[in-house]
């Protein structure tokens, strides 16, 4: 570092003009921040590896290990997996011999809906998005906003006669009618960040296609869809978390054979009598969390270009 | 055979005429300029050529076959961006190769024209970087190599220049004078810059909400404007257009009461024609003599802000009426603020326009 530079600067403080410049008491700071918001994942984790009588023991334990003898044994618990094995598999009365809990199949059920739906919602959303942004109807700033209207009630309200029509066409406890239920709940933020995406893109840029000798379709998939795939990465990874986390349309539109983790999670930590299973329901969540982390973790770079899509000028 | 031809064509928005009416013929090999402030409708008639705008009446006839009906993409035209256009997505090289590619072109003979066309636009070093890495001007070289790397009817330019900074502009500017002569078709290049369009042209239409107002070489539209809305849209500094009342015609000269002086001005025999009444004489700032003395043919003028442009110098004269009168002198010629000058107009460049704005002319 430069002579005369503040004991500030020497902690990196020094204003930053680009990116990575930010010096490492930045880090420091942004770490700290993000540690805060972390900390609740962070003990769900560490619960799902405690006995019931660690996770409700005070103070805390917070340690599986001692540090050879340095963390006073009142903190520390000793990890167990049995939380794991009797996620999918336990006696359900004292005593009894282990049975299939029915999470394996409440797992496939969540990956085959949410994905299913959401990518749904991606193909058709992504193509009306294009028709609002690019061939625009009469009115058509009042079809978008009746789009979003249905996104404005709360999901109680409605469940009510949705519950009747599912029972009337025949689609409760189906596959078909859970996976048209959330595709039609993630069109309208789909078609709204998809059509934002496209309106961001120059139509110059389409048209040079069209005199160049591409048809409709080939501006379509070969001109625009490469230019917003952080977009559909976003958009996908959005859908992905909201569907994934949903519960009440699942609780009640759901049978024994469809029924998704959440539900799942809900009844398996309240039966008993015994009070709520904290091993038991950490150990769900943090399996729960596995499969949208890693959706998360292998688009990230997509998605640091999706949301701050349209934030720096072209 | 590489032409287009525009007849009678109108564009409509809602109730807005975007374009009224435009005529325009361009002969193969012939580079016309669309000319015009901006909204006159000079993109629009492009885009209707191009086909990216429907015309709501009109015919568009290209390489003699009338193409109202056809999509871009069967058009067979080649355009240039303003903003370039570039697929962000691709490779300089691919970039250029792309129109080959729907050609359905062997990968060895697009190859070999996006080669030449790049060796002929000096775009070979960049031809595998992106085009967010390249700079302005190879961009705007990588959209004119887009445009003529296959052979299509006709080529279309929506303001090519207009980015690029005064230094570039130039040296483009020959470069694609230079590129398009080689090639014999039919081109239109929309500009709002009278230098390109008087540069780069062999004729320029110029426009003006929606008409065009007059079609003719460099050489005619500056020499002899149709009416004063070419005259004063054509030419730096712009030429002067001074009210007057015409009183009558004798001898070859127009009696005119301008600027609170009665003078005779020597103009068009034409002029003769005309019945007495309010006109518009326009005069350009280089054709005026200084002479010292009043006579019945000057007008006289007080010099009030003196500007040396280099080579000449403009000056700012005010007449009596108050009016401004824009002269430019060889740059020998000392002027004073506040001198009483008795400005000459040459009488081969003094255009005389009637009360409807039309030039008055044999």
């Amino acid at each position: 570092m430069a002579e005369g530079s503040s004991i500030w600067e020497r902690l990196g403080f020094r204003r930053a003009s680009g990116v990575g410049e930010a010096g490492w008491g930045h880090a420091v700071i942004a770490g700290l921040i993000s540690f805060v918001y972390f900390l609740p994942v962070l003990i769900i984790i560490i619960t799902s590896f405690k006995l019931q009588t660690e996770a409700l023991a005070v103070p805390p334990k917070f340690l599986p290990t001692s540090f050879f003898g340095l963390i006073p044994d009142a903190y520390v618990f000793t990890p167990t997996l049995e939380n794991y094995t009797s996620v999918f598999s336990r006696s359900m009365i004292t005593g009894a011999a282990a049975e299939n809990t029915g999470f394996d199949r409440y797992f496939f059920n969540s990956i085959v809906i949410a994905s299913v739906s959401v990518l749904l919602a991606l193909a058709i959303g992504t193509l009306a998005a294009y028709g609002f942004s690019r061939y625009p109807l009469k009115g058509n700033d009042t079809y978008l906003f009746v789009i979003l209207t249905t996104r404005m009630l709360p999901a109680i309200v409605v469940i009510i006669p949705v519950i009747l029509m599912f029972r009337a066409a025949g689609l409760s406890g189906s596959y078909v009618g859970i996976i048209l239920l959330y595709t039609a709940f993630n069109l309208p933020f789909t078609i709204w960040m998809m059509k934002s995406f496209f309106d961001e893109l120059s139509p110059d840029v389409e048209d040079a296609a069209r005199l160049d000798g591409s048809s409709e379709a080939a501006v379509f998939f070969k001109v625009c869809l490469p230019q917003v795939v952080a977009g559909l990465a976003a958009t996908f990874v959005f859908g992905l978390i909201l569907t994934w986390n949903e519960f009440l349309f699942a609780l009640l539109l759901t049978g024994v054979d469809t029924r998704t983790v959440p539900v799942g999670m809900n009844q398996a930590v309240a039966g008993g009598g015994i009070g709520v299973l904290w091993g038991l329901l950490a150990a769900i969540e943090t399996l729960f969390l596995i499969p949208v982390f890693l959706v998360t973790f292998f688009l990230q770079n997509h998605l640091l270009r999706g949301v701050t899509f349209g934030t720096v000028k072209r | 055979m590489s032409t287009i031809e525009v007849k009678k064509i109108t564009k409509k928005f809602g109730d807005f005429v975007a374009v009224r009416d435009a005529d325009l013929t361009v002969a193969a090999g012939e580079v016309v300029c669309l000319l015009g402030p901006s909204g006159c409708g000079k993109t629009t008639t492009l885009r209707m050529i191009a086909g990216l705008e429907r015309a709501t009446a009109g015919d568009i006839v290209i390489a003699g076959r009338r193409m109202n009906e056809l999509p871009p993409e069967k058009r067979d035209i080649a355009m240039v961006f303003q903003f370039y256009a570039l697929y962000p997505a691709l490779t300089v090289g691919q970039n250029i190769a792309m129109p080959l590619h729907y050609e359905k072109l062997a990968k060895t003979d697009a190859d070999k024209r996006v080669r030449k066309v790049a060796e002929i636009l000096h775009l070979t070093d960049v031809l595998d970087r992106m085009p967010g890495q390249v700079s302005e001007g190879e961009k705007q070289r990588v959209a004119v190599a887009r445009a003529i790397v296959r052979d299509p009817n006709c080529f279309l330019f929506d303001e090519p220049l207009s980015r690029l900074d005064v230094e570039l502009r130039h040296s483009m500017r020959g470069q694609i004078k230079e590129v398009l002569s080689g090639l014999s078709k039919a081109t239109v290049i929309v500009t709002h810059d009278q230098l390109e369009a008087l540069t780069m042209a062999d004729r320029i239409a110029i426009m003006r909400d929606g008409l065009i107002e007059q079609v003719g070489t460099p050489h005619e539209v500056f020499a002899r404007p149709a009416n004063v809305f070419v005259a004063s849209f054509i030419g730096t500094p712009q030429m002067n257009l001074i009210e007057a009342e015409l009183t009558g015609f004798a001898d070859g000269k127009a009696e005119v009461v301008l600027a609170g002086n009665a003078v005779a001005l020597r103009t068009d025999p034409a002029v003769g024609r005309l019945a007495a009444g309010k006109v518009t004489v326009g005069i350009r700032p280089r054709a005026f003599a200084t002479t010292p003395a009043a006579s019945h043919d000057t007008i006289p003028a007080q010099a009030e802000l003196i500007e040396p442009m280099g080579a000449e110098t403009l000056i700012h004269a005010r007449t009596a009426a108050g009016g401004d009168i824009r002269v430019v002198v060889p740059r020998g010629q000392r002027v004073k603020i506040g001198e009483a000058l008795h400005l000459r107009p040459d009488p081969r460049q003094t255009h005389v326009f009637d009360g409807a704005g039309k030039a008055v002319r044999a």
